[in-house]
């Protein structure tokens, strides 16, 4: 079908029905990203019911250091401003400028999922893993979930980067990047929600 | 959206803006906290949670470029019926299962 759609806009040589077959795509992906909003909603209200539940064990106020979530938080604001960056170069046409700021938004994005995994060892070798309490189960189930979204969108990036490279800023690869800037732009704003309820939240 | 290209798409300015004012957001929330800055915990929580939702405006507005114009108003349609579904699902609960916290605990 999505052959047929392009030899069909191919014949018409028309932009305007290029770009109305990748904002379809770009939607399709959008009402995916909302189904991916009610999958976190159920994690934060698992948070929000079972979060208080320390067992005896450490709560938020003991093992979540606020500087470092504050560099967590930084690298993927900026990830997700060069994503916007690499966007504009797609609008231009310009595919060097596009692969340099990918590229720079992959290595910010891989950055971030390493941080976030020194945390959790860093948990998880103090015996604060997620066994320990309801507060710890609902704090791994959500921030890890959130780290395993960011890096499937490091390695849907890094193929894209080949396919940029190899095949150019053809139609099939600008509607792949843009739904990609989609994906990055809602998990910064899930992280907003992360930062707050829980570490924000969770220290006072 | 091929109708009106530039606000779809966004700019360097736009990008630049939400990113500014997402750093202010970012760094008056954690600002607060570490030092305390309300003495009341419950005002100071009211607060952080406000910054949020205004950060999520912006980078709605400055990164995703949603309008109501967008996609002939499709995105924004889908993304009211979304918070509603994850308002019932958050709000509704945390109010079910308080009650029966209320219920059995006490």
């Amino acid at each position: 079908m999505t052959t047929q759609t392009i030899q069909h806009n191919d014949a018409h040589a028309s932009g305007h029905e290029h770009h109305d077959t990748i904002s379809l795509r770009v939607f399709g992906f959008w009402i995916y990203i909302m189904s991916d909003c009610i999958l976190f909603s159920a994690l934060f209200a698992t948070y929000a019911v079972i979060g208080h539940n320390f067992a005896g064990g450490p709560s938020g106020h003991d093992i979540f250091e606020l500087p470092f979530v504050l560099v967590e938080t930084f690298v993927l604001l900026a990830s997700s401003f060069m994503i916007g960056l690499a966007m504009l170069a797609v609008h231009r046409g310009d595919k060097n400028k596009t692969l340099i700021w990918l590229f720079l938004t992959l290595i910010l994005g891989a950055v971030f999922v390493g941080l976030e995994v020194y945390e959790f060892h860093h948990l998880i070798a103090e015996g604060f893993g997620p066994q320990r309490s309801g507060f710890l189960s609902s704090y791994f189930g959500l921030v890890g979930t959130h780290g395993l979204h960011v890096t499937s969108g490091v390695i849907w990036g890094l193929i894209l980067l080949f396919q940029i490279g190899s095949k150019g800023l053809t139609e099939n690869n600008i509607s792949r990047i843009s739904c990609l800037s989609l994906f990055w732009h809602f998990l910064h704003i899930v992280w907003i929600c992360v930062f707050t309820i829980v570490y924000l939240a969770g220290v006072l | 959206m091929s109708s009106n290209h530039n606000s779809a798409h966004g700019s360097l300015r736009s990008y630049s803006v939400g990113l500014i004012l997402s750093i202010i957001l970012t760094v008056i929330p954690f600002f607060m906290v570490m030092n305390h800055s309300l003495s009341s915990s419950g005002a100071l929580v009211a607060v952080i949670f406000i910054l949020a939702v205004v950060q999520i405006i912006v980078q709605a507005v400055y990164f995703l470029h949603l309008s109501k114009d967008a996609e002939g108003g499709w995105n924004m349609l889908t993304m009211w019926f979304t918070l509603m579904t994850v308002g019932i699902i958050v709000i509704g609960s945390i109010w079910i299962m308080f009650h029966l916290h209320m219920n059995t605990m006490s």
